[in-house]
């Protein structure tokens, strides 16, 4: 296959990721529309697999007549549906994340610019989500996962759309491979623990409330395994991060830029970003900031996290990550 | 990653403090705990305004447009140290402040983790059921049977300690070491950045192909020192750049796009004293991403540009300038803007250019345009002066600027704007035979960064060592395993408690397994016992 090749098939594998991702989202809402009218208790089998602390009920005999059966098959269904829709979207996800690759001559890693890490990004999130689905019993994140991840290919496709371009001298080294990865990783790590952290809050608004007995919240899991889930995702994503920022960043600009930390402003950023979710970690352990602030604390992270994606891309002009627009292949800092 | 977590005080029991020791202590932990999250609060949000408001050590000319672009805010924003916020006084104070935190709370911990690490587990509590994670089962079973196998089973990677009736078991206890080598290495970070910094320097200079560069003081065109840098520490080296490459992509979506940037230079480690006394020539390729390492200075590839050669002539036909002037890009297509000071023979005579390099130069509808940034077809358009540049004066100028304050533009003789049009190897004769300017060729520059950070493997270190620490911090989990069993109405009672000390443990999982194990070796022994084994999971808060 020749590049330009390559870069339809990577163009038109993004198009049907998002359809896919979109006809998930459906079923999920189907899936959770067709929830409502079974009680928590029961449903609580049915929606949320074991592990997500859920008391096992002992009444599976209780409830038996003909609607409730033809609910409860719709609901399975419609579940597992949506979860084979995501993994098919999922699959033309990684496709366009090859063809970008590919179409690139010489052939390079697909994270060359906005678009291609917005893209890989919100790759990372799906594959996490599906990876620890299982393990931490994440299937009530399923309709925010899809949505979010359209959401994101849709900014990606409408807004930071860039032909597939040679990257540019300073990007061209092995560290593009091992920093933007770990960027890549890490946040798509740290927006699913945000996620988790946002759900965290809005449970405990609502129990606050004592509202927490109907509907998607009541499904949640309870506040003990959301804050738990969301601490090992931070945990798994922090020393990711730490990596990206404070070893292998200093490393590359040491050999790109001559000093290893310039306080740029992606690295201010990048930084903040880390002390943010070292305070979150710190948060946890300390009395009085359990729980809500430490929720706080990781929501606060992913703005960071994100604004230093997008924003600091837009706003800041003197920054050398400045990869939105076209700068100089050397960068000149003269006066 | 806890400053000061709770595992001080579940090893003390009550009435091994005084009253009055145990609310110091308690204050203690409190304070400098809160202190520290609240301090590194308040590091991020002060970080802030230095990733949003451009910093002058970062890059100043931004920093002056900016500055004469907001007058307002200017003053205010200076008054606070905004434009250079990581040498400010209060950016200082809340990182001094934290280190002191740091500090405080590390230095007691490496203490009790020592005195701590060759103790016993903590024997069993009496009444394992009230711990949040339990499980219970009966059998008939001699307890002495059941701890031994208990003992057997957790002998695998705990610590234990028995005693009447119960087996107490604990791993885990890295975590706090890694969490103390975490803390500990960012001390090693700070102090490594700080020798960088202080010891170190870095410098620019643009270097004409061909030309030569030795590491001195006098040779840079910018010199950003440390404090505490001096001169004599800098290392004798020299090197001389040959050529300058770079290919130039003529198709595709990048078409005009430069890449593969090289400068191959030749380099003696040392030029000090007499030729014969300099060290053997080396030679190599500069490229971007891949820096020359001289001993402990680096030199790096971070720009090129183009220096026409243009000659100048006054009116007798003496020559008054003549080589390579540099000119700065001013668009990543190198269409660039260059200055040439020529001093005349005589005061008041001078002869001043300044203008445009157009590197491929092209006529589209009667406007120029540069097309590329390759010189295909290289051009020259200035404006001329004549007058007084006023080198005399000793002012300092900058070889970038022209001071028109004692020059007179050439005119045509009709009063039109006279312009320096030129390609390379012609000539124009000045109006009012003022002179001629001859435009000779093209060559590259290159702009090299030359940095040294002393000790930059201290910090690569401590990060390394912190990375570790963190990890062990984060995944190594503290756990205590206790199992009592005793024997009443003729069967065994077996209580298995189990508590997780970094917070973030499914202890579920933990208690099964153990339970299993215990009721695994005597299997077709006898009849299955009574399992009642529960757990609370959902009362922890």
């Amino acid at each position: 296959m020749s590049d330009a090749n390559w870069a339809d098939l990577s163009n038109q594998a993004i198009g049907a990721a998002g359809v896919v991702y979109f006809l998930a989202l459906i079923a999920h809402l189907v899936e959770w529309s067709a929830l409502r009218t079974v009680p928590v208790k029961a449903a609580a089998r049915v929606a949320v697999p074991a592990g997500t602390g859920t008391p096992p009920t002992d009444e599976t005999a209780a409830e038996t007549d003909a609607s409730d059966e033809s609910t409860r098959f719709r609901i399975d269904m419609f579940g597992r549906l949506a979860l084979m829709l995501t993994v098919i979207a999922c699959a033309a996800h990684f496709v366009a994340l090859l063809g970008r690759g590919m179409a690139a001559d010489p052939n390079r890693v697909p994270w060359g610019n906005m678009y291609e890490f917005t893209v890989s990004g919100s790759f990372v999130v799906v594959v996490g989500y599906l990876l620890l689905r299982k393990r931490f019993g994440l299937a009530w994140m399923g309709p925010i996962v899809t949505s979010l991840v359209l959401v994101l290919l849709m900014v990606a496709v409408l807004w930071l759309y860039s032909p597939v371009e040679p990257l540019t001298e300073a990007l061209n080294s092995p560290w593009l491979v091992i920093h933007v990865m770990s960027a890549i990783i890490a946040t798509g790590a740290f927006t699913l623990g945000g996620i988790t952290s946002a759900l965290y809050l809005v449970r405990a608004r609502a129990e606050k409330r004592g509202e927490a007995t109907r509907g998607y919240i009541a499904r949640l899991p309870s506040l003990t395994v959301l804050d738990r889930v969301s601490y090992r995702i931070h945990a798994f994503a922090f020393p990711v991060w730490t990596f990206a920022v404070l070893i292998s960043g200093p490393i590359w600009a040491h050999q790109a830029w001559s000093t290893y930390w310039n306080w740029d402003p992606k690295e201010v950023c990048a930084f903040i970003t880390w002390v943010v979710y070292a305070a979150y970690l710190h948060a946890r352990a300390t009395a009085g900031w359990r729980g809500r602030n430490a929720a706080i604390l990781a929501l606060v992270g992913v703005a960071t996290l994100w604004f230093n994606f997008i924003g600091i891309n837009y706003f800041s002009t003197t920054s050398q990550h400045s990869y939105a627009s076209g700068a100089p292949a050397v960068s000149l800092r003269d006066r | 990653m806890t400053w000061a977590d709770r595992s001080g005080q579940e090893e003390r029991r009550a009435g091994e403090l005084t009253a009055w020791e145990l609310v110091r202590w308690a204050w203690r932990q409190l304070t400098s705990m809160r202190t520290a999250l609240i301090l590194l609060l308040l590091l991020a949000l002060g970080a802030i305004p230095g990733s949003v408001i451009p910093q002058r050590g970062v890059d100043a000319l931004k920093t002056q447009n900016w500055q004469d672009a907001h007058q307002t805010l200017t003053p205010i924003y200076e008054r606070l140290g905004l434009f250079s916020v990581y040498h400010s006084p209060w950016f200082a104070a809340i990182y001094l402040l934290l280190m002191v935190s740091l500090v405080g709370c590390i230095v007691p911990r490496l203490f009790v983790y020592w005195r701590g690490y060759r103790q016993q587990p903590p024997a069993a509590p009496r009444n394992l059921t009230r711990l949040p994670d339990h499980a219970a089962y009966t059998t008939d079973e001699e307890p002495h049977v059941v701890l031994e196998r208990a003992a057997r089973h957790l002998s695998r990677g705990h610590r234990l300690a028995t005693g009447d009736g119960w087996v107490a078991a604990e791993r885990g206890q890295l975590r706090e070491a890694g969490n103390l080598l975490f803390h500990l290495s960012v001390l090693i970070v700070l102090v490594g950045f700080g020798i960088g910094s202080l010891f170190g320097y870095k410098g620019g200079v643009i270097l004409v192909v061909g030309n030569g560069f030795s590491n001195s003081l006098t040779q840079y065109d910018d010199f950003d020192p440390g404090a505490l840098f001096s001169a004599d520490k800098m290392e004798p080296f020299c090197f001389t750049v040959h050529d300058f490459g770079v290919q130039w992509i003529d198709s595709g979506p990048r078409q005009g796009m430069a890449r593969g940037f090289q400068a191959p230079l030749t380099y003696r480690e040392s030029c000090q004293g007499d030729r014969s006394t300099w060290s053997p020539e080396k030679s190599y390729d500069l490229r971007v991403n891949h820096p020359l390492t001289i001993g402990g200075t680096q030199v790096f590839l971070i720009g090129h540009g183009y220096a026409p050669v243009i000659t100048v002539r006054d009116g007798q036909g003496h020559k008054l300038y003549d080589g390579p002037t540099v000119f700065l890009p001013q668009s990543a297509n190198f269409e660039s803007f260059g200055v040439v000071k020529a001093p005349g023979r005589t005061a008041g005579h001078d002869i001043a250019l300044e203008g445009l390099f157009y590197p491929t130069f092209a006529l589209i509808n009667g406007d120029p345009v540069n097309v590329m940034g390759d010189d295909r077809n290289p051009t020259l358009s200035m404006l001329a002066y004549t007058g007084d540049l006023g080198l005399s004066s000793g002012v300092p100028q900058s070889v970038y600027t022209l001071d028109k304050s004692g020059l007179t533009r050439l005119d045509k003789p009709d009063g039109k704007m006279f312009r320096v049009d030129l390609q390379v190897g012609q000539t124009v004769q000045l109006p009012d035979g003022q002179g001629s300017v001859t435009f000779d060729g093209v060559r590259h520059w290159t702009r090299l960064q030359i940095s040294r950070t002393p000790d930059v493997w201290l910090t690569l270190l401590g990060v390394c060592l912190a990375l570790l620490g963190l990890l062990g911090s984060l995944f190594i989990r503290p756990r205590r395993v206790w199992v009592r069993a005793r024997r009443s109405d003729g069967t065994t009672l077996v209580e298995v408690a189990a508590l997780d000390r970094s917070g973030g443990g499914d202890l579920a999982p933990v208690l099964s397994s153990v339970v299993d194990s215990l009721q695994q070796a005597r299997k077709g022994d006898s009849a299955p016992a009574e399992d009642v084994r529960r757990t609370e999971e959902e009362t922890r808060a």
